[in-house]
């Protein structure tokens, strides 16, 4: 994919801009997306001089992270940014946020003034350790060029070992031009951030006597096994499919069971399906891999399924016992705790319980028959719902990449796409930040330009990096976005209408751009939809552009998100659809959370 | 759920490096922890290593998250929870102003020798006595103060260390 030529082996006289340079192309780092700036500069000048690395120029420096997020997660490699110092590094700050509450690996650089300068109110300075430090997981400011190489080795260990994420280093301008020493990767061990990976072998053996002896057990697994790698995504399935048990998955942890198979009951939490949420209500034993009891996904917490014993395998202990207590807390990799798991299983001979399993299926039987995700079809006005499953219908057999902005069209790609692979959908969860699917959609495209790369998106989301079209413009990127255009913020017009007597402050939007003249502005491809009877013609357009696309796709203004549990409730207690939503107001309790 | 509240004293080993202790700060006051002391200094100059003495409290549920929270930051070494580790000796230090004259003076001068507080610096209306201690031994001191003239207290928090020949 690039052309990048090896760098010198010995470097006896480099600059710190040299040595990051080299530093970047020895960790196996072929694209960086940055934006430059005063305090990069000689970094820049350094990259003009050489192709260690390719350099994505973005318009903002959070698509940068958005990016190199979209990038890193459909790649599995650490996605890399590099921004100017104070401005540059405070754009960054959201994505930043983004990449440590999804737990994306990511090293971003910053420049900084000059170390002499440093605390002086200097033009661009800014406090980016400090800002930085509770939005990433580790930071570094660079004060001895003696140290530089080895920093930026140790940061690319940091963000990608235990549970990934952002690392920032920030380099003042004079440690970039003063000459520096080289040490390469292998030289670089940490002084004692070792996480561990590998599971107590006497918790496992607990486990699955636990596991075996269940009569209705639930996995409910996340992140942490797409984050694991692809293996551990086979071994999740593979276990699964030994035990014959239920499967759910989180926002985080579509594709970690191929969507087809018949153990896995699609998503949970508060969009996600009855089933699933009846099940973890119901189960008397929960296996959790990899997920964190999120309060999307637990509703409240006193309800939270009351009959279960839980077992939480989690390579982060602070994610243990945090919000729900557990029974058997392991602490270890999801791909490694798999294998042991499965090793066990063999060696003990385990069997569920097969009579207490076929009545536990018969239940959930009956929950999956109510259909949670039907919806009324129209003639004359596209559903959300309809576009989405044309959308996939008609991709499926592509593999796509699917990003997503956030609102209610989220929660129907989450639905209504099925994925059958991990690292192939991509959705800002934790912080939930609207303008993330673009750029991530553009980093996934850069990783993999022959493949289809899907941005899903609602029309208020959509501007908030719209900028981008401009950068997939200039790398000929054929990042499709297409936009479910409610002309409302669409999850906050819901909230309203269940939550606060249907006041609709602010969230409609008076006045959009003409999103398919927008997209020609752009050097793109518009489209418009506005039947229903038009929506496969479309996207079959769409698939055949070779450049950036939208698609403005006019759905139902009124339509909203169900199943929902709504906030402060408990599983048992779903809207399933528009008839319930008079039933069942929501607590006092419920309206003060987010 | 409605757990007690305990007070727990963590021994938490971190690198000398710049930020660290904002780290340790940042980290408390982002999730709501409560901090009741905290000491740092380096202990080890050849390593770079200092030791943070920290009092905390919460529910056991929030105190084994504040250590498996602290335990996560990069530079931190070991966490160490010495309230559950059994017995340890923790001692504070306190400098405590007394000002007054005639019957009280010579009573703050008979309290503080039962204390074993010294006097650091007096002059005619005044004492500053010194007194290490465990807390608990400190506030009684001062509180025995507060009537024959106390003006100003600075404590220095608790430091801690297991008993017995084993190292942290
Ligand atoms: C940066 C940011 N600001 C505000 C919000 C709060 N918010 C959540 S969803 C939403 C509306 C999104 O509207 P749209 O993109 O049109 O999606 P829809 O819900 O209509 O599908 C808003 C404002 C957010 N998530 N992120
Ligand atoms: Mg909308």
């Amino acid at each position: 994919m690039t052309t990048a030529t090896k760098p010198p082996a010995t470097a006896a006289e480099m600059t710190g801009a040299e040595v990051i340079l080299k530093a970047l192309a020895d960790q196996g780092v072929e694209v960086v997306f940055g934006y430059p700036g005063g305090a990069v500069l000689p970094i820049y000048d350094a990259m003009f001089k050489s192709n260690y690395v390719r350099h994505i120029l973005v318009r903002h420096e959070q698509a940068a992270v958005h990016a190199a997020e979209g990038y890193a997660r459909s790649t599995g490699k650490v996605g890399v940014v590099l921004v100017t110092s104070g401005p540059g590094a405070t754009n960054a700050v959201t994505g930043l946020t983004d990449a440590l509450m999804d737990s994306v690996p990511v090293v971003c650089l910053t420049g900084q003034v000059a170390t002499h300068l440093i605390g002086n109110d200097a033009f661009q300075e800014a406090d980016t350790t400090g800002i930085t430090r509770p939005c990433t997981k580790h930071n570094y400011l660079v004060k001895d060029s003696g140290a530089l190489a080895k920093t930026i080795h140790e940061a690319f260990h940091v963000a990608k070992s235990g549970r990934p994420g952002p690392v920032v280093i920030d380099l003042p301008k004079d440690i970039q031009l003063a000459k520096a020493p080289y040490v390469g990767p292998e030289d670089v061990e940490h002084k004692t951030y070792r996480p561990r990976r590998t599971p107590d072998p006497q918790a496992i053996e607990q486990a699955v006597e636990m596991i075996a002896k269940a009569k209705r057990p639930l996995f409910y697994c996340g992140g942490g096994v797409v984050n694991s790698g692809p293996k551990a995504s086979e071994l999740l399935t593979q276990f699964v499919r030994m035990t014959g048990y239920p499967v759910t998955l989180t926002l985080m942890g579509l594709g970690s069971v191929p969507a087809s198979d018949p153990l896995f009951l699609g998503m949970v939490g508060m969009h996600g399906m009855y089933e699933s949420n009846m099940a973890m209500h119901d189960c008397d034993l929960m296996i959790n891999i990899g997920a964190r009891f999120d309060d999307r996904v637990t509703g409240k917490l006193t309800e939270f399924a009351p009959h279960s014993k839980k077992i939480h395998f989690d390579i982060d202990p602070s994610s243990i016992n945090k919000n729900v207590r557990v029974d058997l807390p392991v602490v270890g990799d999801a791909g490694e705790v798999l294998a042991a798991l499965i090793a066990q299983w063999k060696k003990k001979k385990a069997k569920p319980d097969g009579a207490a399993l076929a009545k536990w299926w018969d239940q959930i039987k009956k929950w999956q028959a109510r259909d949670c995700l039907r919806y009324k079809a129209s003639k004359t006005l596209i559903k959300p719902q309809y576009a989405l499953e044309r959308l996939y219908a008609l991709t499926k057999d592509l593999d796509p990449y699917i990003t997503t902005e956030v609102g209610q069209h989220q929660m129907w790609a989450a639905q209504f796409f099925k994925f059958e692979q991990p690292m192939h959908w991509m959705t800002s969860g934790g912080l939930g930040t609207m303008g993330y699917g673009l750029p991530a959609a553009i980093g996934a495209q850069i990783a993999h330009p022959d493949r289809l790369c899907i941005d899903v998106a609602g029309e208020a989301s959509i501007l908030m990096n719209i900028q981008e079209m401009s950068t997939a413009v200039q790398y000929r990127l054929p990042v499709k976005v297409f936009i479910l255009n409610n002309q409302w913020m669409g999850m906050v017009r819901q909230w309203q209408e269940l939550i606060h007597g249907g006041r609709y402050s602010e969230s409609y939007t008076e006045a959009l751009p003409d999103f398919v003249k927008l997209a020609d502005a752009f050097g793109g491809v518009g489209f418009r939809i506005t039947k229903p009877s038009d929506v496969d013609g479309v996207i079959k357009e769409m698939i055949k552009v070779k450049k950036p696309v939208i698609v403005d796709c006019a759905v139902d203004q009124k339509e909203n998100c169900f199943p929902m549990i709504p906030s402060g409730a408990a599983h048992n207690d779903m809207l399933l659809g528009p008839e319930d939503q008079a039933a069942k107001p929501t607590s006092d309790e419920g309206l003060a959370l987010v | 759920m409605a757990d007690k509240i305990e007070t727990h004293t963590l021994s938490v080993l971190v690198d000398n490096e710049p930020g660290v202790l904002a780290r340790v700060i940042g980290l408390f006051s982002g999730r709501g922890y409560n901090i009741e002391s905290l000491v740092v200094a380096e202990v080890d100059a050849a390593r770079h290593l200092s030791r943070i003495t920290l009092v905390t409290s919460g529910t056991p549920m929030v105190i084994e998250q504040i250590k498996a929270q602290l335990d996560r930051l990069v530079p931190v070494h070991t966490v160490r929870d010495l309230t559950i580790e059994g017995a340890h000796v923790a001692r504070e230090l306190a400098l405590i102003k007394v000002v007054g004259s005639g019957e009280k003076r010579v009573e703050s001068l008979r309290i503080a020798d039962i204390f074993r507080a010294r006097a650091v610096d007096s002059t005619i209306e005044s004492f500053v006595f010194e007194m290490t201690g465990a807390p608990e031994k400190i506030d009684a001191f001062v509180n025995l103060m507060r009537p024959l003239g106390l003006v100003d207290v600075s404590r220095t928090g608790v430091v801690a260390i297991t008993r017995g020949a084993k190292g942290i």
